[in-house]
């Protein structure tokens, strides 16, 4: 029985040998099947069955090709060996990890979102006499081997929403959080939450989580993975993997293929080299902090030695993060550092104070403003840097003498004499009314003066248009007109089907209509340089960082070319454009992102811009814009360094958001994908301009993902608006209009001007 | 009267509407080299949202716009002579003989045979509790109606009302609602026929059901 049990074993040892190689054919796997063949031959022949030494030895065999192997493993192979249903998954690790858990928020199939899993767990310690219970909150994605319900651990927006709510709790229970990234990417929906909308939300929050965080990857698929992946401490598991896409995905755009077409295996083998993705990349770039090694050909359930690092790495994650912030620490916070082999004997209470908890946010924000910084390429010279960083301090020294130290006084006086006045007034009223109202009764005086002024009020307000005084302009009101409205020809508006537009002539629709359909209100795209110099007044703004570029961080293969010919053609060094402008004569920071340099994708230079131009305009206390001409997503060549911009910007808007700023978001064009999942996606406003699309992912690949098509207006503003993720859709003649209005009326406490 | 008989004829001799595409504005036509006897086809996808065969391009003002098939159909008539030529608005260019379907033909009977009594608002309807009754225990086609003849129930918002019904005597031959249904504005809620001619329909529907071969 032992013997067959045991044969059984090695069977399945070989069958997932074969699995993660996919088919390739190798002088080791061609051994281990060759012996086990012999060996199941002698077993049948033999009565008794093979002996019990010779299993022994075909084990031995076998434990050391899987080593050899792993020695082999190709970035493509680790993919498969996460994808794998034998991969350990978080019910394995809340089994065997933590010495008691409780599942929260669902259970199984009975869950709002089984994919997304949240427990409360805890690690019983022996401190001396005691045992001590500590507790953290467990939430992470589970794919469950292979359970359809859990859906890959493809977690959908409310699931996500799950997660931040149990994170939020976490931090009024003053517990730390640990969660585990399973999943190949977030699952592509509009419907409220939003998967963009909801991931946005998440880093949001977690930039800014009073509790400690420690995150473990395995499989961290882009958008999905940041959900949950903004943490102090960022173990990696040493056989997963953290990428901006799928290798497949990857693969498929750099074929240009379309959605019904394969890329061969070669290909997608190429991109996932030249992605970049395997834990000692992540580790060498500075996205993770560590890497836990796993077993040969990766962790299964069976692996017990495992999960008893993966539980000392864990309690070290977290002592590490609780330590770095206490003040009560003495010698433990020595012997923290010094333990890394032996995490246990280091016992330290795990709540924080409420100044160690703001010095934990102020260190995780600190960290990832850190990050990716060799990504881009700085073209400012030492002494010019020098001196910006020396105006940033006296803009911040400045702005806190001004509007903090000396405003906050003249803000209270201002408001007791506002106070002041407003009871007089209502005194004098009491006391005067009756008095006047005596006085008119018996001395009815008609006023001429003030009679005429009330015709000539109420003439104004009645009257019919009069073009003398200017209601008919004569020539184009716009400050930038289009090359395209040079020519001459027609087009017909693209809702002609059902709003029966008549054509229109180019120089019109591009000229005085500015790309808008008078007809029926369709917006054509429009060129950026339109909203730069009609909406923002580029020629009197002043640009920053004009000289910070892209590049091509991860060496990708003709990529190089590919970035100089986007820059030659648009003569811009990267998708973004950071200037200061008035907009009616409110001082403004303003972050365009351009959609003809890379179809606006993000990667290390943009965010590193975008990041600064939040800290010009809270060290100005400025209100601060970001203009989305259009983005594509995060820039895929760029990997892990483009979607660390995610979590990056998503802290620099908290910061600003969290100083008293005004923050607000117009999106023009196609908006799609990480920016929208994080630093777009996470203002309180945000605006689109007509005829524009929101969303998460393409028509194309939530069909491919979610096998559901989609209607073809899924993304458009409108649809954005009903199910609440954008906040209201402007007239592109309208917009430095109701920008103007929206500097006047919304935002935070510290703007310069109120 | 009308007569069935002399209607299903009209629509066996000639089982095709002729769709006639004229042009939608002046222009200069190119065709793509359709002939006559090609099969095109009308706008599909699950939301209509890919075009139907291209006819031809006419450009004016260098707007160049595809002229599409509305319909599945055969290509009847195309004015090739007209190639690369300027023509006037309204100029036929197309015909395509759409053959109808056995839904078509069923309706357009119907249509004809039929008077449809429609819901005057969104809402749930039911048949008052005789008229139910009766619908349940000897089927739909025992129901005589008459005009001003209490018949259903309108239910919306908590607030239940009785409708009336409005159009010629008759019985009722189909009921186009479920029990507990919300029924918008406009939709037909019975089909109502003379008494004389009932047999004479079901007839006919169940003569087209078997025999149309147009799916």
């Amino acid at each position: 029985m032992d013997t067959d049990r045991r044969i059984q074993d090695i069977k399945d040892r070989l069958a997932y040998i074969r699995d993660i190689f996919g088919g390739k054919e190798d002088d080791h796997i061609r051994l281990l099947t060759a012996k086990l063949g012999e060996v199941l031959d002698r077993d049948a022949a033999t009565p008794g069955g093979v002996q019990a030494e010779e299993l022994s030895r075909l084990e031995d065999l076998f434990a050391f090709s899987e080593r050899k192997l792993d020695t082999q493993l190709t970035p493509m192979d680790r993919v498969r060996i996460v994808r794998h249903p034998q991969r350990i998954c978080l019910k394995d690790i809340l089994e065997n990890v933590y010495d008691n858990y409780t599942e929260i928020g669902g259970r199984g199939e009975f869950n709002i979102d089984p994919s997304m899993l949240i427990a409360r767990a805890y690690f019983s310690r022996r401190v001396g006499e005691r045992i001590v219970n500590q507790m953290v909150m467990v939430i992470g994605q589970e794919k469950g081997h292979g359970e359809a319900y859990r859906n890959g651990g493809s977690v959908k927006p409310w699931g996500n929403a799950k997660a931040l709510h149990y994170m939020k709790v976490a931090e009024t229970e003053n517990i730390p959080i640990h969660t585990f990234v399973f999943t190949p990417g977030a699952y592509p929906v509009e419907d409220w939450p939003g998967a963009a909308q909801q991931i946005a939300r998440n880093l949001y929050e977690m930039a800014a989580l009073r509790a400690p965080v420690v995150a473990v990857f395995s499989e961290g698929g882009s958008g999905g993975a940041e959900a949950v992946g903004l943490a102090d401490r960022r173990i990696m598991l040493s056989h997963g993997y953290y990428s901006v896409i799928s290798p497949e995905g990857a693969a498929a755009i750099e074929g240009g293929l379309r959605t019904d077409s394969r890329a061969t295996p070669e290909l997608i083998e190429k991109c996932a080299r030249q992605l970049r993705i395997t834990a000692l990349d992540n580790l060498e770039n500075g996205y993770v902090d560590r890497v836990l090694q796993e077993p040969p050909l990766g962790a299964r359930p069976t692996h017990y030695d495992f999960f008893r690092d993966l539980r000392r790495e864990l309690i070290q994650a977290t002592n590490e993060a609780v330590s770095e912030v206490r003040s009560m620490k003495l010698f433990r916070a020595m012997a923290v550092r010094a333990s890394v082999g032996d995490a246990e004997v280091v016992f330290m209470r795990w709540n924080l104070s409420s100044s160690a908890s703001n010095r934990l946010v102020d260190l995780r924000q600190r960290k990832f403003r850190a990050m990716s910084r060799h990504a881009c390429l700085d073209g400012t010279g030492l002494i010019k840097r020098m001196a910006a960083s020396a105006r940033g301090t006296v803009w911040a020294a400045n702005s806190f003498l001004r509007y903090d130290l000396l405003g906050r006084q003249k803000k209270r006086l201002d408001a007791m004499l506002e106070d002041l006045g407003a009871e007089a007034h209502i005194v004098r009223r009491k006391l005067l009314m009756p008095l006047k109202r005596i006085m008119d009764s018996i001395l009815p005086v008609t006023n001429v003066e003030q009679q005429k002024k009330g015709d000539a009020v109420r003439d104004r307000l009645t009257r019919l248009s009069c073009p003398e005084d200017g209601a008919c302009l004569v020539g184009s009101e716009w400050a930038w007109i289009s090359p395209r409205s040079q020519e001459d020809r027609t087009v017909s508006c693209p809702q002609v089907r059902t709003h029966h537009c008549p054509d229109l002539w180019v120089p019109d629709l591009y000229g005085d209509f500015a790309g808008v359909c008078p007809s029926c209100g369709h917006h054509f795209p429009m060129e950026y340089p339109w909203y730069l110099h009609n909406v923002f007044d580029y020629d009197r703004s002043r640009e920053f960082n004009q000289r910070l570029e892209s590049m091509n961080p991860l060496g990708y293969e003709q990529f190089d070319a590919k970035l100089d010919q986007a820059k030659e053609r648009t003569g811009l060094k990267s998708a973004c454009i950071t200037f200061e402008t008035a907009i009616n004569g409110v001082e403004t920071v303003v972050a365009v992102l351009c959609a003809p340099f890379r179809g606006g994708s993000v990667g290390a230079a943009e965010g590193e811009k975008f990041i600064r131009a939040a800290e010009r305009a809270g060290r100005k206390r400025q209100p601060f814009i970001a203009y989305v001409h259009g983005t594509a997503g995060i820039r895929i060549q760029e990997g892990v360094n483009g979607v660390i911009q995610m979590p990056r910007c998503t802290i620099a808007v908290r910061r600003y958001i969290d100083g008293g700023g005004l923050y607000l978001v117009l999106y023009d064009t196609n908006s799609y994908a990480g920016p929208v999942a994080s630093f777009l996606g996470c203002s309180p406003y945000q605006f689109a301009v007509h005829s524009s699309n929101i969303g998460f992912a393409g028509p194309g690949v939530i069909a491919e993902t979610t096998g559901m098509a989609v209607a073809p207006d899924y993304h458009s503003a409108y649809h954005a608006l009903s199910r609440g993720h954008i906040h209201g859709i402007w007239d592109r003649r309208e917009v430095r209009k109701n920008l103007h209005q929206a500097l006047l009326t919304m935002g935070g406490r510290n703007l310069y001007y109120r | 009267m009308l007569n069935i008989k002399e209607l299903l004829d009209t629509v066996k001799a000639s089982p095709y509407r002729e769709i006639v595409i004229h042009a939608p504005h002046t222009g200069v036509v190119e065709f793509t080299g359709l002939k006559a006897g090609d099969r095109v086809h009308g706008r599909f996808g699950e939301y209509k949202e890919k075009p139907g065969t291209l006819l031809g391009h006419l450009t004016r003002e260098k707007n160049k716009k595809p002229i599409h098939a509305p319909e599945k159909g055969e290509v009847g008539m195309i004015r090739t002579e007209l190639e690369g030529k300027f023509v006037e608005a309204g100029e036929p260019l197309v015909t395509i003989k759409h053959f109808l379907t056995r839904q078509e033909v069923i309706e357009l009977v119907l249509q004809k045979a039929l008077y449809l009594f429609r819901a005057p608002e969104r809402a749930k309807y039911y048949f008052v509790p005789e008229v139910d009754q009766k619908l349940k225990v000897s089927g739909k086609r025992s129901v005589k109606v008459r005009e001003g003849m209490e018949l259903m129930i309108v239910s919306r918002m908590k607030r239940e009302t009785p409708l009336s019904y409005s159009g010629p005597e008759g019985i009722i031959y189909s009921v186009y609602f479920g029990r507990g249904d919300n029924v918008d504005e406009g939709e037909p809620l019975i089909g109502v026929c003379p008494e004389d001619q009932l047999s004479v329909i079901q007839d006919v529907v169940a003569r087209i059901q078997s025999e149309w071969e147009e799916e």
